[in-house]
């Protein structure tokens, strides 16, 4: 922080900041506030109209979009309620794993595990829907393989299975990421503080309850937060599976499929960017409320250790 | 070191634990890679089996590049990410400095403002987003998403960015002031060679999602010319549902460059993952 003390304008300091703030500015923050204000507004005979807070009545009162929002919105917290039962354990568990030392092969695993992540929605949805399909087959004979055949069901043709079906195909593509942020939390545990458990006999399993899972409980917030905003504006991996109509049935709607069906317009339903503003306002409104409670909730509670 | 740790029972253990994950990880792409090189009847029959001189095709990849154009995806996709990381990084690391470096009013109110969009996803905005690029004539341009993916990067760039600028020594940046050098040649000269590495973690963090990204092709760029690779070929594996091996053909080669730039790059990003969450 070093200054030449003069009070003529600092150029140089605009110049550095203005790019950055000019793009921000006008490509995320202008059109977010924007998108606020349309849900304001409807079209009447093409020309744009204050409503008010019409359209929020229009979501929440009327039945046919109520409906579909509420089926939407509770589709979108069982997608979030999957993450967070399956994806944290298996991060854990395989994070706890690599983190042994001396096990060979650490980085290969870690580096396998990972490649789901970097596919793309589009790849991932139809790789899984081929697989899953009674079609192709590959699902019922690997299941007879094992003696279950009994239990194979076209899942994601079924509307009581298709969408935990998909929010496990999500946790099979993101896994990589809990896994690698808990084993950097639990790498940087000093060696020290073990060996102190260690001589009060706290070795082993017990170890790990009692030591080292209180010393990444921040990290897996960081994750169930970073989580939480991804599962609530997710939509490429439903779109790429199931589709816009996020069938069957709309079982797998979850709002970002909801949102680009209202605003973008699908086959025979017309765009309504109104609409579609308004439903992206109750997306934004969720979304604060969870960032909210995690940053005033839950991190302030997570005493981060320093070493 | 405690015994428990150590024994080749646990060892057997874990390795058997890891093992299974990781099958379970590559399966699903090794059936798509390997299907592809197969005749339909093939593909059904044996599902598992690796192709034989018997059933060896590559049908399926005549009927891509016969059908889809996926040179000019694949250029697009390039185009696209290449410039977006260009900007976010020149923009990034010369917003960063000036938090870093120097003392305004404002400046952590300012540092505040970039770092809101960390936690919210621009696609909220998306609404406004299209209305501005039809009014600006920029839908169906490749410059649309590259505005698009610079200010969604850009907030999580100069944060990252201006946490490492803060550990440029100020001796050196002083020594260059009193050797005469302006301000923007001891940023370009002298603090941005010191920060590369943490330019290129903040790069591969980028890289993967604006590849990725399906949303903001499908709404601002759908137009033929315009169709990003994921795009692209979530259009034609759509169009050609029914015909198994154009289909699975086409999905090893939307997996192809993703593996190739996982290959070069994946020890900056899990060394980046590790080194940000350590923080």
């Amino acid at each position: 922080m070093s200054e030449p003390r003069s009070s003529r304008i600092r150029w140089h300091v605009l110049v550095f900041l203005a790019p950055a703030v000019i793009v921000y500015t006008a490509v995320m923050i202008f059109p977010l506030f924007n998108t606020l204000r349309l849900a304001l507004f409807t079209e009447i005979e093409q020309q744009r109209v204050f409503v008010g807070l019409q359209n929020f009545k229009t979501l929440f009162g009327d039945a046919i979009w109520s409906e579909q929002f509420w089926n939407a919105l509770g589709n979108n917290f069982w997608f979030f309620f999957i993450h967070m039962i399956v994806q944290n354990p298996i991060g854990v568990l395989l994070a706890a794993i690599l983190s042994h030392p001396r096990l060979r092969f650490a980085h290969l695993y870690r580096s396998a595990i990972f490649i789901p992540t970097i596919l793309s929605f589009v790849i991932v949805g139809f790789a899984w829907k081929l697989i899953l399909s009674p079609i192709w087959g590959i699902a019922p004979s690997m299941l007879d393989a094992v003696g279950l055949k009994s239990l194979y069901a076209p899942w994601l043709g079924k509307e009581e299975y298709a969408l935990t079906t998909l929010a496990l195909v999500s946790v099979w593509q993101f896994v990589g990421i809990p896994m690698m942020l808990i084993y950097a939390a639990l790498l940087s545990i000093p060696e020290e503080i073990l060996e102190a458990g260690e001589c009060d006999g706290i070795t082993g399993m017990s170890a790990f309850w009692k030591i080292k899972l209180p010393l990444i409980l921040p990290s897996i917030g960081i994750i169930s937060i970073l989580t939480f905003v991804g599962n609530f504006n997710a939509f490429d991996l439903i779109y790429a599976a199931q589709g816009a109509l996020a069938g069957p049935d709309f079982s797998t709607d979850i709002l970002g499929t909801f949102l680009y069906r209202t605003f973008f317009g699908f086959q025979l339903q017309l765009g309504d960017p109104h609409m579609g503003s308004a439903i992206a306002t109750a997306m934004f409104v969720i979304i604060l409320i969870g960032v909210c409670i995690y940053l005033f909730g839950i991190q302030t509670r997570l005493r981060r250790y320093q070493f | 070191m405690n015994k428990a740790r150590r024994s080749p029972l646990n060892t057997a253990a874990a390795h058997a634990i890891l093992l299974t994950y990781t099958l379970i990880a590559l399966f699903p792409v090794f059936v798509i890679v390997i299907n592809s090189f197969k005749t339909r009847k093939a593909i059904f029959r044996e599902p598992l089996a690796l192709p034989s001189s018997e059933t060896f095709s590559t049908i399926g990849y005549e009927t891509v590049f016969k059908q889809g154009d996926f040179f000019l995806y694949f250029q697009n996709s390039m185009i696209v990410t290449v410039c977006s990381l260009f900007f976010i990084l020149l923009f990034g690391a010369m917003a960063a400095f000036a938090l870093a470096e120097y003392r305004f009013k404002g400046n952590t109110l300012m540092g505040l403002y970039l770092a809101l969009g960390i936690m919210i996803p621009i696609r909220i905005g998306t609404v406004a987003i299209l209305e501005m690029m039809v009014a600006t004539g920029l839908v169906n341009t490749l410059m649309a998403l590259i505005l698009v993916y610079t200010a969604q990067g850009l907030p999580l760039a100069v944060f990252i960015l201006s946490e490492f600028m803060k550990q440029v020594s100020d001796d050196l940046k002083n020594a260059g002031r009193i050797d005469g050098l302006s301000e923007y040649t001891i940023f370009f000269r002298l603090v941005v060679p010191l920060v590369r590495p943490a330019m290129a973690t903040v790069a591969v963090f980028n890289m993967i999602p604006i590849w990725n990204d399906l949303w903001f092709p499908l709404i601002l760029a759908p137009a033929e010319a315009t169709k990003t690779l994921t795009l692209g070929s979530q259009v034609f594996i759509g169009q050609f549902v029914t015909d198994w091996n154009a289909v699975l053909s086409a999905l090893s080669m939307a997996i192809l460059p993703v593996m190739i730039l996982y290959v070069i790059f994946s020890r900056q990003l899990i060394r980046g993952i590790t080194s940000g969450a350590v923080k």
